[in-house]
């Protein structure tokens, strides 16, 4: 496998940290103390964004995006990783769900959101059905040319308020020879809808101005013509999705580990005690060799994932494995870049404690390591099933 | 005018510590972030401009080295310009024996202004540009921090020791760039995208037969010393006495 970047990596590269360096790192200490992004500083970064054509560059250039390859996209991901989310994600990435658009969905979702004139959140999660999916209860009930939904979903996060949820919901009960199975729908349903509600959700400590969303509804009626893909096919269609979503975790965590281990070593060769830099005691040294090495691991399975992907080969459990070590020795390089840096490290001065907070949410979201465990488990053990 | 030529010198990113190489042969560059010479990178922003207020219909960028200066030239592709020149070589090439170069581009290219960075951050040299505009024979604006084309002639603001002179030049001429002259543009995505299908012309330096000026040879690099660290004094008598102690009053 050849990990060499080409030129035009390079230069796209080159280019979004100059971008990040000018238009959202210096806003990020601000951000998160406010727990929210200023609206015109989220319009700004957009409107550059979109100026750039970094804007939706995961899409395909048929629909107006940017036809970047997965493992093009893992290094644009990798890159935006490294910044504070309520500020990188104006940096829009649409869903690739949206792709599933059809009729009159493109002009009112799809294109939209390529332009950047509306923004979608993605609502799976309920209160009651986290790493349980098929615990959920939210429910859409056919009525002539209509479904009516009712339910409560939480923790759905967007950088700005949504225009637009991808909703998923129960639309029918199947028995299989393993029993009832929910039949689960996705619905595009816009904010204002009738019986419709959005509202701000509790600060996260980690990404604050990264803001997450409790959507209810409440005999909220929409047309069939709001079903994207196919009644019932709700979960393959947001499975053939999740995976990817996993690996851009990954390639996140990276990027954030390699922001921690710039300052930690960058602190550890300038900080003297006893009469040294820091860095020449074994006790913080070899914390930098661990998370050098981590790293490297981490990006290498990410960059597998993403070459597995383009070639349309990636499993499920290559996107999991990427996502649970990543996303760990993310957890473990935080905790010892804020040990490097001693008391400082806790300081709202700097910004390793923030980065320390912001690192804890990767071992939870698109499925906790756990879950990516089971995955994991799963393939190796599902040969010996009968 | 018809075709602006501009220079793209391959240097050490200038947010990189330079380090020598062990067997101090020379500096680091394996693994070493390399970008476009910044004064070059104003050169090419300037000519950009030009050509978007329709005074130059073509930007052509040269850049002299390893086939990997590709990469600088295909930034600058990216940026803007029109087509690229590698004149490939694998020596290491002096002020003059880059002018001769640039001399014979001008020659095949018929261009009508030169824009060249005043001097390149890895050698410091700030020669090129005086001795091509003395071997082509044609007017030199050096130290640009602004350039008004009218015709036939050009206003150079020139940043010099005592502030700002301007003077006017008649055309074809050479002008080097200053730092304020502009803010180089960022790449666009698409715009790399585009990059790759401008042509990218190889030459090999023989191809050119200038007479090679290599007249010094670089016969070990070292590190400049370490800086003492500094102590802090209470006032000036502290100072002179601090002074006097090392023996330097
Ligand atoms: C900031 C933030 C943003 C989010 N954004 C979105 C969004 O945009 N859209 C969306 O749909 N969701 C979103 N989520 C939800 C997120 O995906 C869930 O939080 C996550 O899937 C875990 O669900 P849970 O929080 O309910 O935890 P639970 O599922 O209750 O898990 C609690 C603990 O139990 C463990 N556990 C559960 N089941 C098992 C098992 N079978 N074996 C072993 N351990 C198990 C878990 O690993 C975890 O450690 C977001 C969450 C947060 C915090």
């Amino acid at each position: 496998m050849n990990y060499q970047l080409t030129d035009e990596q390079t230069m796209l590269l080159d280019s979004l940290r100059a971008f990040l360096d000018e238009q959202v790192y210096p806003y990020e200490a601000e951000a998160d103390r406010a727990g929210e992004v200023p609206e015109e500083l989220g319009n700004q970064i957009k409107a550059k964004a979109i100026e750039m054509g970094f804007y939706a560059a995961n899409l395909p250039e048929s629909v107006g995006g940017g036809g970047l390859d997965y493992t093009t996209m893992g290094l644009v991901e990798r890159e935006l990783g490294k910044a504070s989310y309520g500020l990188a994600g104006h940096i829009a990435r649409p869903t690739e769900l949206l792709l599933a658009c059809e009729g009159n969905q493109i002009n009112n979702y799809l294109t939209p959101c390529v332009t950047g004139e509306k923004h979608e959140a993605f609502a799976l999660t309920e209160p009651g059905a986290g790493s349980d999916i098929m615990s959920m209860t939210t429910k859409a009930v056919k009525d002539g040319d209509d479904y009516i939904i009712d339910g409560y979903k939480h923790f759905i996060s967007t950088p700005c308020l949504p225009d637009f949820a991808i909703v998923f919901a129960i639309t029918g009960i199947d028995e299989t020879s393993r029993g009832p199975r929910k039949r689960i729908t996705a619905f595009l349903v816009d904010r204002g809808e009738k019986g419709f509600d959005i509202s701000l959700g509790p600060l996260c400590v980690s990404q604050r101005a990264y803001r997450t969303y409790q959507l209810s509804f409440d005999n909220c009626r929409v047309s069939k013509d709001q079903i994207l893909g196919e009644e019932g096919n709700g979960l393959d269609l947001a499975n053939k999705w999740l995976s990817m979503g996993r690996v851009w975790v990954g390639a996140q965590s990276c990027g954030k580990m390699e922001r921690l281990l710039k300052m930690a070593t960058e602190w550890a060769a300038t900080r003297e005690q006893f009469g040294k830099p820091i860095g020449h005691f074994q006790g913080t040294s070899f914390k930098l060799a661990n998370m050098a090495t981590e790293l490297q691991a981490s990006d290498l399975l990410v960059m597998h994932a993403c070459k597995k992907a383009d070639q349309g080969s990636m499993t499920p459990d290559d996107a999991a494995m990427a996502k649970l070590f990543a996303s760990e020795a993310l957890g473990r390089a935080a905790d010892d870049t804020v040990q490097i840096f001693g008391g400082m490290g806790l300081m709202e001065e700097l910004p390793v404690e923030r980065l320390w907070r912001d690192a804890r949410i990767e071992r939870i979201w698109d499925g906790t390591s756990e879950i990516q465990r089971h995955i994991i488990a799963r393939s190796l053990l599902r040969p010996f099933e009968t | 005018m018809e075709r602006v030529l501009v220079g793209l010198k391959r240097v050490v990113d200038y947010n990189v510590r330079v380090r020598i190489r062990s067997d101090g042969s020379g500096v680091e560059t394996d693994g070493v972030k390399m970008s476009i010479n910044p004064f070059d990178e104003i050169a090419l922003e300037e000519a950009l401009r030009m050509k978007e207020r329709g005074e130059a219909n073509e930007v052509v960028v040269v850049s002299i080295g390893g086939s990997e200066c590709q990469q600088q030239l295909r930034t600058g592709l990216a940026m803007g310009a029109d087509r690229a020149i590698l004149v490939e070589t694998a020596e290491s090439v002096n002020p003059l024996t880059g002018a001769r170069i640039f001399l014979e581009l001008i020659k095949r290219e018929a261009a009508e202004l030169v824009l060249l960075g005043k001097q390149a951050i890895d050698d410091d040299n700030n020669q090129t540009g005086q001795m091509l505009a003395a071997l082509w024979g044609r007017p030199q604006a050096t130290f640009a921090s602004r350039i008004e084309l009218n015709g036939s002639t050009a206003k150079v603001t020139r940043e010099v020791d005592v502030g700002l002179e301007t003077i006017e030049v008649d055309l074809p001429a050479v002008i080097t760039t200053d730092l304020r002259l502009n803010e180089p543009r960022y790449v666009k995505l698409p715009d790399i995208m585009k990059a790759k299908k401008k042509p990218l012309d190889q030459i090999p330096v023989a191809d050119l037969a200038v007479e090679s000026a290599a007249s010094i040879t670089a016969v070990t690099f070292e590190p400049p010393e370490q800086r003492q660290k500094g102590i802090i004094v209470k006032d000036v008598a502290e100072l002179v006495a601090a002074l006097k102690d090392k023996g330097l009053v």
